[in-house]
């Protein structure tokens, strides 16, 4: 829960974000032109997110905070089945239905 | 147009160069509506994870306007998830920031590959177009300029526009109904665990070549080996771990491919 937070801080973290946001995606269209990314900037930029999201996810999975940290075999597999579906099928919808799926079908089972 | 409809490769091209002749007939306002119709698929996810964000949003503690707010001003799925997960972990402010931009970094290339179709718009018309450079707008604009190279700069822009019409507005919409509907959702149903398999149903088909899993597996081995460390601080390590990891492993399979 945000519970340590402000409202003023959270309208911080939106407008910051917002603007930040903003000015990634004007950079180059809207100031840089046609000036060339070296070729090495734009490596690391394309494994942006396969590496911030894998490495958010990763300690949610393993260790999540409603089981207060323990490992929980219900939400590990149901995050082995979201992977293999969206790695088999590239469908992010068919994936989360086979998580979501999974989790409760678990959770029910197990009482 | 092609003299010999008979072979198939001729038929073919011959419905190419009909489809070419058809986009460079467009008004700009045709432009527009093909670009909204081309868009519509999308919505299919977008609308899904629109709800689930205002859902999980609420769930962590922010108001309906500040839920809006997120999904209005910033408008970019995967780093409010960020945003919101940082925030109910208690994350120091500067961490939430941080790591929630480091997601949008990619948008930054996007920024880059349009300026050869764009680039010579009025600059209030590319202060327009960033505010609505999302993966989506991003994907279907540049597929659609590169097949039809000779479109008129109305006409891109027409078809951008469309684009933007039909995916982002909804995702404020969505976000709307979750943060609303998201009140009605029993407690004990276990939604403590949607955003984690959402991230999981987004980086999966991200995972296309060796270099991304080499990425993805590095970030992933980090992160779990510094999770001791104060909530958050350790994807700071574990990300440009993995990005450096993909980039190398990218580096090293062109190498191996060069003659």
């Amino acid at each position: 829960m945000t519970g340590g937070y402000s409202d003023a801080t959270i309208w911080f973290v939106i407008l910051v974000l917002g603007v930040g946001t903003y000015l990634i995606r004007w950079s180059f269209l809207g100031a840089l032109g046609g000036k060339a990314m070296p070729g090495w900037v734009l490596r690391l930029l394309r494994y942006t997110p396969v590496a911030v999201l894998p490495a958010l996810v990763a300690p949610l999975v393993v260790w999540p905070a409603a089981t207060e940290g323990q490992t929980d075999p219900a939400r590990l597999a149901a995050a082995i089945a979201t992977l293999s579906v969206g790695v088999l099928t590239k469908n992010v919808v068919l994936s989360i239905l086979a998580g979501a799926g999974t989790l409760f079908g678990l959770i029910y089972i197990a009482g | 147009m092609s003299p010999s409809p008979e072979s198939r490769p001729a038929k073919r091209d011959a419905a190419l160069e009909a489809a070419a002749a058809q986009a460079l007939a467009r008004s700009p306002r045709q432009a527009f509506w093909h670009g909204a119709v081309q868009s519509l698929p999308f919505l299919i996810v977008i609308m899904p994870f629109a709800i689930l964000f205002g859902v999980v949003a609420l769930e962590a503690g922010l108001d309906l306007a500040q839920v809006m707010g997120f999904s209005v001003l910033v408008l970019a799925g995967a780093s409010q998830f960020t945003a919101v997960q940082l925030l109910s972990d208690n994350a120091p402010v500067w961490i939430v920031i941080l790591s929630s931009l480091a997601v949008n970094l990619r948008m930054a290339m996007y920024s880059a590959s349009l300026v050869p179709w764009l680039g010579s718009a009025t600059g209030r018309q590319r202060a327009g177009l960033a505010y609505v450079l999302i993966d989506q707008t991003y994907a279907l604009s540049i597929q659609h300029y590169e097949q039809h190279p000779r479109l008129s700069m109305a006409q891109r822009l027409g078809y951008f526009g469309g684009a933007a019409l039909v995916l982002c507005l909804p995702w404020a919409i969505g976000s709307w109904i979750g943060a609303t509907v998201g009140q009605a959702i029993p407690e004990e149903v276990a939604l403590d665990f949607a955003l984690p398999i959402t991230f999981i149903a987004m980086i999966a088909p991200m995972l296309r070549t060796i270099a991304h899993m080499a990425a993805c597996f590095v970030a992933v081995v980090a992160a779990l080996l510094l999770a001791g460390m104060p909530s958050g601080s350790g994807l700071l390590i574990a990300a440009p771990l993995g990005m450096i990891a993909g980039a190398l492993v990218e580096t090293l399979t062109e190498r191996r491919a060069a003659p």
